[in-house]
């Protein structure tokens, strides 16, 4: 058995930057698992430009993003086992994980980051009928065969869902010499960045299909093509409006799931909304010692954020080991008001002395309305937005002094007014 | 001549409208900052968007490797470029930020590799 | 060269067919038309061991049934395909239907079928509490178990391999001639000679016995569509839920199956096309309130995935086995729908006795040997197995499927088996890769590229399920 101070299960964008953090504050020794054969994540298969704006001030690509923490990992000492997939998590904090060099390890850890990542939703969930030709396939999974298999996955292309990794796909599939036919989304807005909707679709004349849906796949061997219909209120197909659109792939982008088996096994609590761990302002989950940050908590659409968030993760978990944590919490939840659907972290330690930043996401578009934080009643801040998106991540601040003079029967509510 | 554009210098993604003739631009407006009326200028008169995508590698691990353009090249260049990024193979061993392609079309912009292969 | 049998479709009755004559000094060949074994109604079905209640007394469903269920367990074992005796319910929700359930406990018993019990309701919830508060009562048959169809079919046929028996994959018989007591089959990739054949092509044996100008098989084909729910559900009730049997069949169950998922429907539907395998907006709602009628809590948010299966249904209602009146060396084994999956190592038996008994003299063959050898599953091995297995193959210390846990060992043992995996349907029947809740997303390249590997080929040369089901086109660049 193997013994380390902080296990950070994956290497992604996340588990270097909680590795690195919790490096940096004094940790001794930690080790990495990351289950692909390299460090980087997702981000090796995101070819495009678009990250670092926030955290690095400058537009690099997915791989550029996560060699920059490659190369930090690789100045320090922390142990890294690639191609090393985590099959459980005890309650004791023992990590049972497998590799073909060492074959299956334990490894006891003072702590743990969870940095697993999150999974696509695939067409099961989604009842399109139909026939199980090939040709049908996440945008994740197209994107990995073109940008590191080099091989198209496809040549006439229906997408369905405008998260970020479809409309890149669609971009990326048209530079390629793909035809990308139409992108088609179930609600009436897109649950993608607006700079990819005009920079991947509309500079191509690729349409965008609000409130329609992909219902039936056609073709034996390979897709033939799709069916697609409009949608009424109740996201329910219009039979009048379906269309045919030959199509030989159909891409999907329709959700990502926080990838959660191992930290469920543990028995920590889920949010039901973000389908990741219930955590602190630490990042740390009910749990004593396993932290949890990145998609793995909740889908970001940004990795900068994911960045940050795994540093306030890397640095719980230091002190946690470090021994600086020691007098009890005392928690106070987050409660979502009026039009936001989530917000992380879930509960405040108000014995901690530092202002807490908390993320989240709202339900539907809004536009000019407040963003209003109430603890105890009280408005403490209230922000004017020009726009509110479901696809944009958005924050708010509980200043210091607000959680200094919280009791446990405090209240902290953010809420959407229009 | 008029055109409505949706801004991309940041999230909020207002519509901004430009009025213009061939000669100049006659007015930005729905912009509700500097940068709106930048954008939306360079929209109008030189477009540049940044350029990614892969160049086949020989002997590598991977059989390509990712690339992009070092800064914006012009829009209506895009499919040009990607003609010349299809025409080239490198050996590997290729390191990151390496140039591949030198001031590809004239437009000033080198196609540099975006990681190691 | 002329083979004494040649068996036409590798479905559960053909594999298992396939071994039973294997146990016999023959020369046997299984010819199936499509790129792998299990491509028809064997890999779309129920799954269930039936106890034997449903068919008539004196019929072969029913005789071949109550034997087939019994002979199950040892099948399994000795190939090793997971099975489980978890009994089935038949649920009544009305007076009514516990006349029904009577019924069925009466036919159960003509049938010799053992361990059953009509119990009430208090007795039904205290046994499986998440079945609907308005259930009056059941027939509960102890003997009912759970199989993986097309894993027992894989089984079946890699046992038969090793025991001599040929496979030939795409091998679409196309016409039939008969000279001098031998068969000439023929198909786009050759011709085979052959004393016997035995047509087990299933939805196709009807076209296969018009071959030899016998019209007397006349199937339906029904249409069933199912869903695969999250292991997260799967155990919701312990035991098949069955609703009464109408006209059409036995209705919606909800099933735990082997390995773990919950599985609901089927619908029935008759339909035309024998290749119409697509599901429809239809039979999804049919299979929702049929399913939320036996178990409230059932919901196709949890689906993973859902599938279609066809059977072909047999007009006369009962199986198709036996000598065909035009020709007596062409056995028919058609009409095989439910439980013809029960039915099957009973369905082997029945016909290798009719075929050894045409031949005459046949010699055992000494070599037989049912056992498979154990195929290693890194999900079901202890530490100490898993630690072994690495030692020795460090291929089985590499997870390619995060969500059932399936390591690069186990694909490669899969694509080398006898009449092994040659696409990704058939990687993943064999080893569960791409089975999870990602259904595919993460190791479906993974796989691609190993079989890729393993077979020497360009990755864009494999494919779904043969036939140009290609995954991939060109290189990019």
């Amino acid at each position: 058995m193997l013994n380390y101070d902080l296990v950070v299960v994956g290497g992604g964008p996340a588990g270097m930057a909680a590795a690195l953090k919790a490096k940096e504050c004094g940790v001794d020794s930690i080790i990495v698992l990351e289950r692909a054969e390299a460090l980087g994540g997702i981000l090796e298969q995101c070819i495009h430009t678009g990250f670092g704006l926030h955290y690095f001030g400058e537009e690099l690509s997915g791989p550029e993003y996560a060699a920059k923490f490659i190369e930090q990992v690789e100045k320090t000492d922390i142990t890294v086992k690639t191609d090393t997939m985590v099959l459980d998590i005890d309650g004791n904090n023992l990590v049972t994980a497998v590799n073909k060099a060492d074959g299956l390890l334990k490894i006891q850890a003072k702590a743990i980051v969870l940095a697993m990542g999150c999974r696509e939703r695939p067409r099961g969930a989604l009842e399109i009928s139909g026939t199980r030709a090939s040709g049908i396939m996440t945008a994740g999974t197209a994107q990995k065969y073109v940008n590191l298999d080099g091989y198209m996955p496809g040549k006439k292309v229906v997408i369905l869902g405008s998260g970020d990794i479809g409309l890149i796909m669609a971009r990326r599939m048209t530079l390629e010499g793909a035809e990308v036919k139409v992108v088609c989304e179930l609600m009436p807005y897109s649950g993608g960045l607006t700079r990819n909707i005009v920079q991947c679709l509309d500079d191509f004349g690729i349409p965008l299909k609000l409130s329609t849906t992909v219902v039936e796949t056609h073709g034996k061997d390979r897709l033939e093509g799709v069916t697609i219909a409009q949608v009424d209120e109740k996201l329910q197909p219009i039979e009048s409006t379906k269309e045919y659109i030959e199509c030989d792939t159909l891409m999907l982008s329709v959700g990502l799931i926080p990838e959660n088996e191992l930290t469920k096994n543990v028995g920590i609590g889920i949010d039901r909304i973000t389908n990741g761990a219930v955590v602190d302002e630490m990042r740390q989950t009910d749990h004593k010692g396993i932290f949890a940050c990145g998609n793995v908590l909740h889908v970001h659409d940004l990795v900068d954020y994911v960045t940050l968030e795994a540093q306030i993760a890397g640095k719980g978990a230091a002190d946690y080991i470090l021994g600086k944590c020691d007098n009890e919490p005392c928690y106070v939840n987050t409660t979502t008001g009026n039009g936001v659907r989530y917000l992380v972290p879930q509960k405040v330690n108000i014995n901690n002395k530092e202002a807490v930043k908390l993320y989240f996401r709202v339900g539907r578009i809004y536009k000019n309305a407040k963003v209003i934080l109430e603890c105890d009643g009280k408005i403490i801040s209230s922000k004017k937005k020009v726009k509110l998106a479901p696809g944009e991540m958005e924050d708010v601040v509980i200043p210091a002094d607000v959680l200094a003079g919280m009791t446990p029967e405090s209240s902290i509510v953010v809420r959407v007014e229009e | 001549m008029k055109r409505e554009l949706i801004c991309v210098a940041c999230p909020l993604g207002c519509t901004v409208t430009v009025e213009y003739n061939d000669e100049e631009i006659l007015s930005v407006t729905g912009n509700t900052c500097k940068r709106g009326e930048a954008y939306a200028k360079t929209e109008i008169t030189n477009p540049t968007r940044s350029l990614t995508s892969s160049v086949k590698v020989n002997g590598g691990v991977l059989p390509v490797v990712p690339v992009k353009s070092s800064k914006p090249v012009p829009k209506s260049m895009l499919f040009d470029c990607m003609k010349v990024i299809n025409s080239v193979t490198v050996d590997a061993p290729v390191k990151i930020g390496q140039v591949i392609i030198e001031n590809i079309l004239d437009t000033g912009a080198d196609i540099i590799a975006t990681n190691n292969d | 060269m002329c083979y004494d049998v040649a068996i036409i479709g590798a479905g559960v009755i053909g594999a298992l067919t396939a071994r039973e004559l294997s146990k016999y000094n023959l020369k046997t060949v299984l010819l199936e038309a499509t790129n792998d074994v299990a491509m028809g109604a064997s890999k779309a079905n129920s799954g269930i061991v039936h106890a034997g209640f449903d068919a008539k007394p004196g019929t072969l469903k029913a005789k071949l049934n109550v034997k087939g269920c019994e002979m199950m367990q040892k099948v399994c074992r000795d190939l090793s395909v997971p099975y489980k005796k978890n009994g089935s319910l038949v649920v009544a929700f009305s007076e009514e239907e516990m006349k029904t359930v009577q019924e069925l406990y009466e036919r159960g018993l003509a049938n010799g079928v053992p361990d059953m019990k009509v119990l009430n309701k208090d007795e039904l919830k205290a046994m499986e509490p998440n079945l609907s508060d308005d259930v009056f009562g059941a027939l509960d048959a102890e003997s009912a178990g759970i199989v993986c169809p097309y894993e027992l079919t894989i089984a079946a046929t890699e046992n038969a391999v090793t025991n001599g028996v040929e496979f030939r994959r795409n091998f679409k018989v196309e016409s039939i001639a008969f000279e001098d007591g031998v068969f000439s089959v023929k198909s786009a990739e050759g011709e085979i000679k052959t004393k016997y054949i035995v047509d087990a092509a299933g939805a196709h044996s009807d076209d296969i016995a018009k071959m030899i100008g016998d019209d007397c098989v006349e199937l339906i084909i029904r249409r069933g569509e199912y869903f695969i729910l999250d292991k997260a559900v799967g155990n919701m009730v312990s035991h098949t839920i069955f609703q009464c049997p109408t006209k059409m069949g036995k209705g919606i169950l909800v099933s735990p199956t082997v390995d773990g998922n919950l599985l609901i429907g089927p619908t029935a539907e008759d339909i035309d096309d024998k290749h119409n395998t697509a599901t429809t907006a239809d039979g999804f709602n049919t299979i929702k309130t049929y399913s939320v009628k036996s178990c409230p809590a059932v919901s196709t948010r949890n689906a993973i995935t859902s599938f279609t299966g066809l059977r072909a249904h047999p007009v006369n209602d009962d199986f198709i086995l036996g000598p065909s009146k035009v020709n007596s060396q062409f056995i028919h084994a058609s009409g095989i729908e439910s439980p013809g999956l029960t039915s099957a190592p009973a369905i082997a038996e029945y016909l290798t006795d009719i075929i050894t008994s045409a031949i005459g003299e046949v010699k055992k063959n000494d070599e037989f040997n049912g056992k498979r050898e154990d195929v290693f599953r890194f999900r079901h091995a202890t530490d100490e197995e898993k630690m072994t297995a690495i030692a020795k193959n460090p291929a089985y210390g590499r997870i390619v499927c995060r969500c059932e846990t399936i390591t690069e060992g186990e694909i490669i043992d899969a694509i080398n088996a006898p009449a092994g995996a040659r696409d990704v349907d058939g990687v993943k029947r064999r080893t569960r890769a791409g089975m999870g809740r990602c259904q595919g997303g993460f190791c479906g390249s993974k796989v691609v590229e190993i079989l890729a590997r393993e077979l020497g080929c360009e990755i864009n040369d494999i494919t779904k399920f043969g036939n140009g089901s290609n995954i991939l086109f060109d290189k990019t660049k």
